[in-house]
């Protein structure tokens, strides 16, 4: 994607033309993980030290001798994100307070995939929530182990096909709800956690600003539309991630200290049918199934604006 | 001279680790390692170590904290025992592939299952071939000084690889043991300040921890066990300097009452203290034997081996683990392999024992020996091994 010339004229403080992730890496056609990883690269600029999970994202940015990050970046395993950015804040930390690194501010970034994150990553992320280092935790949720070749998570929608949850003649595809990783993110009352989109860049931008901003660690959970794993065109990528905000299946909202408000207000949902009907992994939907989805995503929304009226947030 | 006291062995390794001046500690509690750790926090909250202790949730974030920590250029140590190193597996191979020199003590206690907290060597056996630098020590002076070792030779550039220190939990770590300390000024002569290569800073990017496509994956690998085979080198140095400094020299392989001795009994860890009052009695009772206690466990010393059992007639390698379905245990089998063809081909024998705590006494050591004897006469080729002490068997 490249960044429309207008914005550069009107909103060139929102979104740098300078790139950290550099072009040519391998993802796939439309891959809006890829798309959010660049903006969030953005973002955070140049003073940032990642860490990443295995995953879609490591493997398609780091064909060893190539590298995607003009950032320092490390990669050591699936689930432990959480963790090595928890090392590398608090190596650095000391080293700065020691006087053997000049002091300066530099954000720590854990990222991985939903797999890395509310699978088998959940335990390493919350025990670095819980201690409190201060980082900046991105999951970037394509809704299935993509990597490996389309595997269901327990952040796969109800209903969704994938290789592990195939759509069978007496079980139609994934029979469970989607893990609700933010609500678990906050529950650990730490001081920022948000949902963000890449089809929504400024959105998306400022979010990753805030959180690198604020002391301690902050969770944000990136929808990210996968074409290859979701069976989508890949020019639908972008129109799916709106897709799936304006029905409400993934509302952009923040918890900033406990406080819920949306940064996306959807006025009227429209119909889910409208989001699923453009993606393959859904084609095999009942009619039935499409109701109980409809009628989820429309319980959970009402739950979230209750939050956002009890803690005042807007 | 430092001071000498009368202290645990898992509080003077505290205390060394302390001397060593690292910046983050990472560690999940296990027995037999509890008091290390405990010890490492008092530490740090008494304000004696200005350091991180980052109380992680497992083992495996414990390695994986640690190899952040390592990868920004800060020193790292962690320890822990049996069920927490097969926690932490994966990450301990890893960080030997991204040459991050991490310092691990290891008290050593067997693998579950069943469940046993006592000590035997299964656990370092199950990682033998991780990648990492591994020592053995004998007694709490030797674990005080391995961790000043452990640092200086895991993170000289011409190594850069991770070290693990193997101290027999209970029978070390509980034990209250005389230690010398050092002096402040020791150290700093001894140890220099941690120099890596490449660091993660946002003045240098670097990639670290890159895919490995199959066109580079082996180069990769060789690149890796060259400078753990090379560490030889670095180690022997870094142990004799240490001898420079503070008086006690050490070695990869060490030996004892050598003088003409026929048979040669072969151990690892705190078992070769045992043995050396062992190999005294049956002096005295005119047996021609001696000791070889192996300190460096990989790199493996294949020439120090060689020449210890170079005038050899027999071996008794005393082994704290199974290779499940192998031949004997897992020092048997690499001593094996070290002196097939060689010019000396003495007759070998194996026996596991003290699994899981089981005390081996002096006495069941006179009777492994005169057991080994018998095996020897019965069939001298024979390269079997045997359980001692197991009832039913
Ligand atoms: C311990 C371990 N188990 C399994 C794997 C195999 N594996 C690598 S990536 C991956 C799935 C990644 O899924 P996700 O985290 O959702 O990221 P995505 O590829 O979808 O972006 C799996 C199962 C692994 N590398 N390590
Ligand atoms: S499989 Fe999906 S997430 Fe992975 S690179 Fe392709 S489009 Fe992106
Ligand atoms: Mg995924």
């Amino acid at each position: 994607m490249e960044i429309v010339e207008p914005t550069n004229v009107y909103a060139y403080k929102l979104i740098t033309k300078k790139d950290y992730f550099a072009p040519g890496h391998r993802a796939c056609q439309g891959c809006a993980e890829a798309l959010a990883v660049r903006l969030v690269a953005k973002a955070l600029g140049r003073n940032v030290i990642v860490a990443s999970a295995t995953g879609c994202m490591e493997i398609i940015s780091s064909p060893w001798p190539f590298t995607s990050w003009r950032v320092p970046w490390i990669h050591v395993a699936f689930e432990n994100a959480a963790a090595v950015a928890s090392g590398v804040e608090a190596g650095m930390k000391v080293l700065m307070r020691k006087g053997k690194v000049p002091k300066k501010k530099i954000t720590f970034l854990a990222m991985a995939g939903d797999g890395g994150t509310s699978d088998i990553g959940v335990q390493a992320l919350s025990g670095a929530l819980e201690r409190g280092h201060d980082f900046v935790y991105i999951c970037y949720d394509n809704e299935a182990y993509m990597n490996t070749g389309i595997q269901r998570s327990s952040s796969t929608p109800y209903g969704a096909s994938t290789t592990t949850s195939p759509a069978g003649k007496v079980i139609p595809g994934q029979m469970t709800w989607k893990k609700n990783m933010p609500e678990i993110a906050a529950a650990h009352s730490i001081p920022y956690v948000a949902t963000a989109c890449p089809s929504y860049p400024i959105d998306l931008v400022e979010k990753v600003k805030k959180a690198a901003k604020i002391k301690g660690p902050a969770y944000i959970h990136m929808l990210s539309v996968c074409p290859t794993g979701w069976r989508l065109p890949p020019e639908l990528s972008i129109k799916a991630g709106r897709l799936a905000v304006e029905t409400g299946v993934f509302p952009l909202y923040e918890v900033d200290h406990g406080r819920y408000r949306f940064t996306e207000k959807v006025e009227k949902l429209r119909p889910v049918e409208e989001y699923l009907k453009i993606q393959g992994r859904f084609r095999h939907l009942s009619e039935e199934m499409r109701d109980t989805i409809q009628k989820r995503v429309v319980e959970e929304y009402k739950k979230l604006v209750k939050k956002v009226q009890m803690t005042q947030g807007d | 001279m430092g001071k000498r006291i009368g202290l645990e062995v898992s509080l003077s390794a505290a205390e060394a680790v302390k001397m060593a001046n690292v910046d983050c500690i990472a560690a999940y509690p296990i027995t037999p390692q509890t008091h290390i750790v405990e010890h490492l926090s008092e530490l740090v909250n008494n304000g004696e170590l200005d350091a991180e202790f980052i109380p992680v949730e497992s083992e495996h974030s414990a390695m994986s904290v640690s190899a952040g920590v390592s990868a920004v250029g800060a020193r790292a140590f962690t320890c822990t025992s049996s069920q927490g190193l097969s926690l932490m597996n994966e990450i301990v191979h890893i960080v030997a592939s991204m040459r991050l020199p991490i310092v691990m003590i290891l008290a050593n206690r067997s693998m579950s299952g069943p469940i046993s907290i006592w000590n035997d060597h299964t656990d370092v056996m199950s990682i033998r071939d991780c990648g990492w630098i591994q020592v053995f020590a004998n007694n709490g002076q030797e674990v005080f000084d391995n961790v000043l070792f452990a640092y200086r030779v895991a993170e000289s550039q011409k190594v850069m690889l991770p070290l693990i220190i193997n101290i027999d939990g209970f029978i070390l770590t509980h034990v209250i043991e005389p230690v010398e300390f050092w002096e402040k000024e020791q150290v700093k002569q001894y140890l220099p300040d941690f120099k890596p290569v490449y660091t993660m800073h946002p003045d240098r990017p670097v990639t670290m921890g890159g895919v490995g496509m199959p066109y580079v994956f082996s180069e990769a690998k060789v690149a890796q066990d060259e400078p753990l085979i090379q560490s030889k080198a670095e180690i022997i140095t870094a142990w004799k300097e240490l001898g420079d400094v503070v008086g006690r020299y050490y070695k990869p392989v060490e030996t004892y009452r050598m003088e003409d001795a026929e048979t040669l009994f072969v151990t690892q860890g705190s078992f070769g203290e045992t043995v050396s009052l062992v190999v005294d009695a049956l002096r005295n009772e005119g047996e021609s034997v001696g000791l070889v206690m192996d300190r460096l466990w990989r790199p493996f010393p294949f020439d120090e081996f060689r020449e210890a059992t170079s005038q050899a007639k027999n071996l008794i390698v005393i082994d704290r683990a199974i290779s499940y379905g192998g031949q004997g245990g897992p020092l048997a089998i690499d001593i094996r392999s070290a002196l097939y063809k060689g010019e000396n081909q003495p007759n070998i024998t194996n026996f596991i024992c003290g699994l899981a705590g089981r005390d081996v006494t002096i006495n069941d050591f006179k009777n492994i020996y005169h057991r080994a004897m018998e095996k020897i006469k019965e069939n001298p080729m024979e390269e079997d091994f045997e359980y001692y002490g197991v009832r039913g068997k």
